[in-house]
């Protein structure tokens, strides 16, 4: 492991001025001389392996302010502090009530340890686990621009059938993105140029040429908090994930459904998709297969075939398109079927 | 008593909690990488990131340029010392920096020495090779493989076994199948890492490494560094896990004790996980071709089975579990061949039962193929080809419980209630599919030698340097001596794992429980026969008594008549305080240098097939309930039950422990477990707990472990069957049987996974 400073700034605008202070500005913030460090359990990890490489961590921990840590809850809907831990939210009871895709996209992600320490913000902007990408011998355009990608005529059973290019094929692996991209979430952040507020599903940008360029955050830039509006029928809402394993394991696919139904006809669905793309994946032509249709296998299917009409298979992840659609036509129909 | 601690049946000890527990559940108990030492200098592993080729030029300097850096050991540094031997005692014959030849992924290019860990690992990063590259082989199927026989090319597999005429008796055969499996490479993930301490003291080496054989590494450690045995000292008090990743000694051993040697200080290297898939050994990649004839009764009379295995240039490692699979039910006919296909990857080694676990899944999901074209009962199916004697040699079985197995686990399990029709059991979205197999391991015992130890204030010393895997043994070691000796267990002492002690075989195989213990009774015998001779003397209280009609309890020397004296009288007759017994056990069918070469540190085994006047194996049953979502495809495990039958049980307790281990193994060898190999470089990708998948917690629910008694005087003196490899023979088979109960799919190839199911 590398040597690095470490800071401990204790407000928001000193974290920002640490931050802009040894960074340039076009940066990518994955690239950068100084990074944020919230529960440490990905960015640690990635610079034992001698994948991620700041010569700076700026520590978020200290920071002073309360509403970093509170989850708020409003008319408005619920604003979640960055820092709040995964387990923290994933128990709460109202999140819980109102949003049962958002508690159970946490509950079913990681492990109890991992979930005590990992922030809400940390999460969202967890980087892909590709085998390639996590050991440093091997060429991979996402670490290392312009070196190649080893996973596209590799082994590549966990990696993406959506959103992929020619220079990456990753798959985006957090499961809360999912919950919060079907729920048209907002992220607060705050940078040297001032605070802003981004769209979720304008936060994570697609491959393309320049895989290493993750989010359209900038390198000095905080995220403080990310708002879930009020959806009163997202209680009617599900997350379906399929792994390999019962627990402790990335989604191999994975669907976060919410219903807003009248009797069995559909008066709206938000659908988004996890394990099979390359950034949290909102599926609207599913989302539109199914508007004031009946909700049943056939127009679930419907809308699973339409979730998938443009997903690109590789050697060893083709069974994922068929995976993905069954995962939505299941979660589809136990969100119908759910008691609220 | 609760399940974790079953009710003794007969021949069946006391299910007492290991003597250790406490220790290592407080932290107490210090595994090799643990222990405190002063002046400790750090060493971390430079390792290879091609699989074939030369290395031309090696760059050192970042890596000099790191602050606390004190050594580098690489090519050249290695020249005046042996290369390594592959064998019992050693993983490999490649010496990684004897020469510049790469033979596999992952081989050792450098070893960074260093004031922290953290500048030894940074050390090793920064250490860049050039290389001249050549295109590798990866496995099977790939270019550039070579195939060879298997029979002869390891002392543990001479022959390829068969009986009769199997292509007359399968041509004739009205029903018969012909099919061909596969099981993964699989690597050893224990949680403990793989670490060697080396300190040297003048000319003294010890090094405190975990290791399943201390004995066979200090010969193999001396020979490597041309010094007298002797002078080397082998101590692995724990162990946290091993299942064969610690029985022959790795390269990395030598590398790190010669750098402690030239910086005069001791040096500690921790393999990191990725860098151990490709340092140590791993299980290779089987493939499988069975065929099986039968009549409309459902009797076999024909069984063929080949299989190839994945092994290392240099290296023959042989899997080789026919000789298992062959003897398995009464055939008929029998046929069998295996074969090596080498490729450029790096040697492959033991893993828990090593060949049974991918011979008896192909032999097993075969059977119940066999069953499924009969349409027969799986278990009635197995009941009827239940063999008087083995078919190969026509020896009979020195005991054989394996239709006891079958009947009390079915019965525990509910097989009565499977509706035998494909896909018929369903529980809502849920498919419900019911399957088994046979588990089989053969027993075998190898020299050992104790020491034993009885105080005047009735205090019990042990000392044997078997090892501590995990299995219990230093407790059924002390349970053996307070038996013998009459003693509280709280007054036992034992030690173990260190090779300053006397010898004991290598840690597989199973033999830990039978070979310990035998050497430990015969120690405690002959204590006991001089405790007799003096109590028994002119004027005791005992005079005249025979030693069959004595026993020791509670401190005291028991006659039937009733009659008793005082063990603490009995050390005042004698005028000695303690009462020490060295003892050598040696199977019957030992050679006359059995005894010579287990201080050699190459034991003999013996027992299985080996043996002139039966065959010798451990036997159980297993019945996995497995579901399948009928949308989805994911399968899950909710309920197993497994029988044993392995002669005396000495802890109802370690015992069910090892068998409920092996069984979650089991399952994860079905569902889970697979080291992917890209094939274009012949590397391994999946290198960490991540991607290699073992099951967790949630994948295990209802878990049952019937010990089913068994008598048998045949096998040793203690009478116990090993049983630590025995719970993950057959597990997979059963749950791939049951995959197929439930879809109608049947999987041949290992892991079972959603995307076999899907298309
Ligand atoms: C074994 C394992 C299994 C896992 N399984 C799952 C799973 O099943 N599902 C799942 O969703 N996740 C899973 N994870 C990922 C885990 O959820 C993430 O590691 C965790 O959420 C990251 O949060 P953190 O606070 O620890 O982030 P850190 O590691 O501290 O940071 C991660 C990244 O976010 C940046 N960052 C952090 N906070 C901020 C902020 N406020 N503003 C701007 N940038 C910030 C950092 O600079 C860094 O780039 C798993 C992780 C492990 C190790
Ligand atoms: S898929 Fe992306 S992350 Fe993986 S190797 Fe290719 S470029 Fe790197």
């Amino acid at each position: 492991m590398r040597p690095f400073v470490y800071e401990q700034p204790t407000n928001i605008s000193a974290a920002v001025a640490l931050a802009s202070r040894f960074t340039n500005s076009d940066d990518a913030p994955t690239r950068a001389n100084a990074q944020f460090i919230a529960g440490a359990t990905n960015l640690a990890d990635y610079m034992k392996l001698g994948v991620a490489q700041p010569d700076r961590l700026v520590d978020l921990n200290r920071l002073a302010e309360p509403a970093l840590r509170q989850i708020r809850i409003t008319d408005d809907g619920i604003r979640f502090g960055a820092l709040v831990r995964m387990g923290e939210a994933a128990d709460n009871s109202e999140v819980k009530r109102r949003y049962p895709v958002v508690a159970g996209s946490l509950k079913l992600a990681a492990s109890g340890q991992i979930r005590n320490m990992a922030s809400l913000a940390g999460n969202v902007l967890q980087r892909t686990r590709c085998e390639y990408f996590r050991e440093t011998s091997w060429p991979c355009n996402k670490r290392v621009p312009g070196s190649g990608c080893a996973a596209m005529e590799g082994f590549n059973r966990q990696h993406a059938v959506l959103g992929a290019s020619d220079a990456c094929i990753a798959t985006y692996h957090g499961d809360f993105a999912q919950a919060l991209i079907a729920l048209d979430a907002v992220v607060h952040a705050e940078g040297s140029r001032g605070a802003r507020k981004i769209p979720f599903a304008k936060l994570h940008r697609r491959p393309g040429d320049t895989p290493h360029i993750e989010t359209d955050l900038a390198a000095d830039e905080i995220i403080t908090a990310i708002e879930v509006p009020a959806i009163p029928w997202a209680r009617r809402s599900l997350y379906l994930k399929i792994r390999d394993r019962e627990s402790y394991a990335f989604a191999l696919a994975s669907a976060a459904v919410a219903l807003d139904l009248d009797g069995d006809k559909v008066r709206e669905a938000r659908i988004a998709l996890g394990g099979v793309a390359t950034v949290p994946w909102r599926a609207r032509t599913a989302e539109q297969a199914l508007q004031d249709k009946a909700l049943d296998e056939a127009s679930a299917k419907a809308a699973a075939e339409a979730a998938f009409a443009d997903a690109e298979p590789r050697r060893d992840n083709a069974f994922k398109i068929e995976l993905g659609k069954r995962t939505l036509v299941r979660a589809l129909l136990e969100t119908r079927d759910m008691k609220v | 008593m609760d399940a974790a601690a079953p009710k003794p049946k007969e021949n069946m000890g006391e299910p007492l909690p290991r003597i250790d527990a406490r220790l290592k559940v407080t932290g107490q108990a210090h595994y090799p990488a643990d222990l405190p030492t002063a002046n400790i200098a750090y060493g971390a592993l430079a390792t290879s990131s091609i699989a074939k080729g030369r290395v031309t030029k090696l760059h050192l300097d970042d890596a000099r340029a790191v602050p606390g850096l004190l050594d580098i050991v690489t090519y050249g540094d290695m020249d005046k010392f042996e290369r390594p031997k592959f064998g019992n005692t050693g993983a490999t014959s490649i010496g990684p920096l004897h020469d510049r030849t790469i033979f596999h992924d992952g081989q050792i290019i450098a070893l960074a020495v260093a004031e922290t860990f953290e500048a030894a690992e940074e050390a090793a990063q920064l250490i860049r090779a050039d290389y001249e590259e050549e295109k590798p082989t990866a496995s099977f199927d790939s270019p550039g493989t070579k195939t060879i026989p298997a029979a002869g090319k390891s002392p543990l597999f001479k022959e390829d076994v068969k009986a009769g005429d199997f292509e007359a008796a399968y041509a004739a055969a009205p029903v018969k199948i012909d099919q061909r499996y596969s099981t993964p490479t699989q690597h050893h993930n224990p949680i403990e890492l793989f670490s060697t301490t080396a300190m040297w003291e003048g000319d003294r080496l010890i090094v405190h490494e975990p290791s399943q054989n201390v004995t066979g590494w200090k010969v193999e450690l001396a020979r490597q560094l041309k010094i007298d045995p002797a002078r080397v000292r082998i101590v692995s008090p724990y162990i946290g896990g091993a299942f064969g990743s610690k029985g022959p000694m790795t390269t990395r051993t030598a590398i790190v004790a010669v750098a402690a040697k030239r910086l005069g200080r001791p040096v500690r290297c921790v393999t990191s996980r990725m860098q151990a898939f490709g340092t140590q050994t791993y299980r290779a990649e089987t493939r499988h071709r069975i065929r099986i004839g039968a009549g409309k009764d459902g009797r076999i009379t024909a069984f063929a089975h080949e299989g190839w295995e994945v092994t290392s240039r240099p290296d023959a490692y042989v899997v080789g579990g026919t000789s298992a699979t062959g003897r398995m039910y009464d055939y008929g006919s029998v046929l069998t061949h295996v074969s090596l296909v080498q490729a450029d990857r790096n040697t492959p080694g033991y893993m828990r039962s090593p060949p049974e676990t991918p011979y008896v899944y192909a032999l097993e999901n075969a059977m119940d193929e066999m069953a499924v074209a009969l349409g027969m009962d799986p278990v009635e199916f197995r009941r009827i080809n239940e063999p008087k004697t083995e078919p190969i040699g026509k020896k009979p079985f020195s005991s054989r419980s394996l239709i006891q197995c079958y009947e009390q686990a079915a019965d525990a399990f509910g097989w009565a209630k499977r509706d035998p029709k494909v896909g018929a059991m369903r529980d809502g979205d849920w498919l419900i599919g019911m399957g088994c197999a046979t588990a089989i391991y053969p027993t075998a015992a190898a020299p050992c030698a104790a020491r034993v130890r009885l105080t005047v204030d009735g205090g019990v010393r042990v000392q044997c340097s078997s090892h501590e895997i995990g299995t219990g043994v230093r407790t059924v070691a002390a349970q053996m001596a307070a038996e013998r000796l009459g003693a509280g267990i709280d007054k036992v002492e034992v030690e173990m794992g260190d090779s300053s002690l006397p010898p004991a075989p290598v840690s597989g195989g199973s033999i830990s429980t039978a070979s310990v213990c035998s050497a430990v009774l015969k120690a405690c015998d002959a204590i006991r026969t001089k405790l007799f001779a003096a109590a028994t003397g002119e004027g005791s209280s005992l005079a005249g008594s025979h030693n069959e009609e004595l026993d020791v309890r509670g401190g005291k020397i028991v006659a039937k008549s009733g009659a008793s004296a005082k063990v603490e009288d009995v050390f005042k007759t004698m005028q000695v305080g303690a009462i020490e017994e060295y003892a050598e056990f040696a199977p019957k069918s030992a050679t006359p240098q059995a005894l010579k070469k287990l201080y050699a540190g190459q034991p003999e085994f013996h027992g299985g097939e080996s043996d002139e006047e039966s065959v010798k194996y451990a036997f159980g049953a297993e019945f996995v309930e497995v579901r399948v979502n009928s949308y989805t495809k994911e399968i899950r495990v909710p309920r197993i039950v497994g029988a044993f039958a392995a002669g005396r049980i000495m802890n109802t307790r370690t015992a069910r422990s090892q068998l409920m281990g092996g069984m979650i193994w089991g399952i994860g060898q079905a569902l889970h477990e697979a080291t992917e190999v890209d094939r274009r470089y012949a590397r391994y990708v999946n290198r960490d707990l991540q991607d290699y998948l073992v099951p967790v917690n949630a994948d295990i629910k209802d878990l049952q472990v019937i010990l089913v008694p068994e008598v048998d005087h045949a096998v040793n003196p203690a009478g116990v069957k090993g049983l630590g490899e025995l719970g993950n023979v057959g597990t997979a088979a059963a749950v791939a049987s049951a995959v197929y109960h439930a879809t109608g799919k049947r999987i041949r190839d290992l892991p079972i996974r959603i995307e076999q199911l899907i298309t």
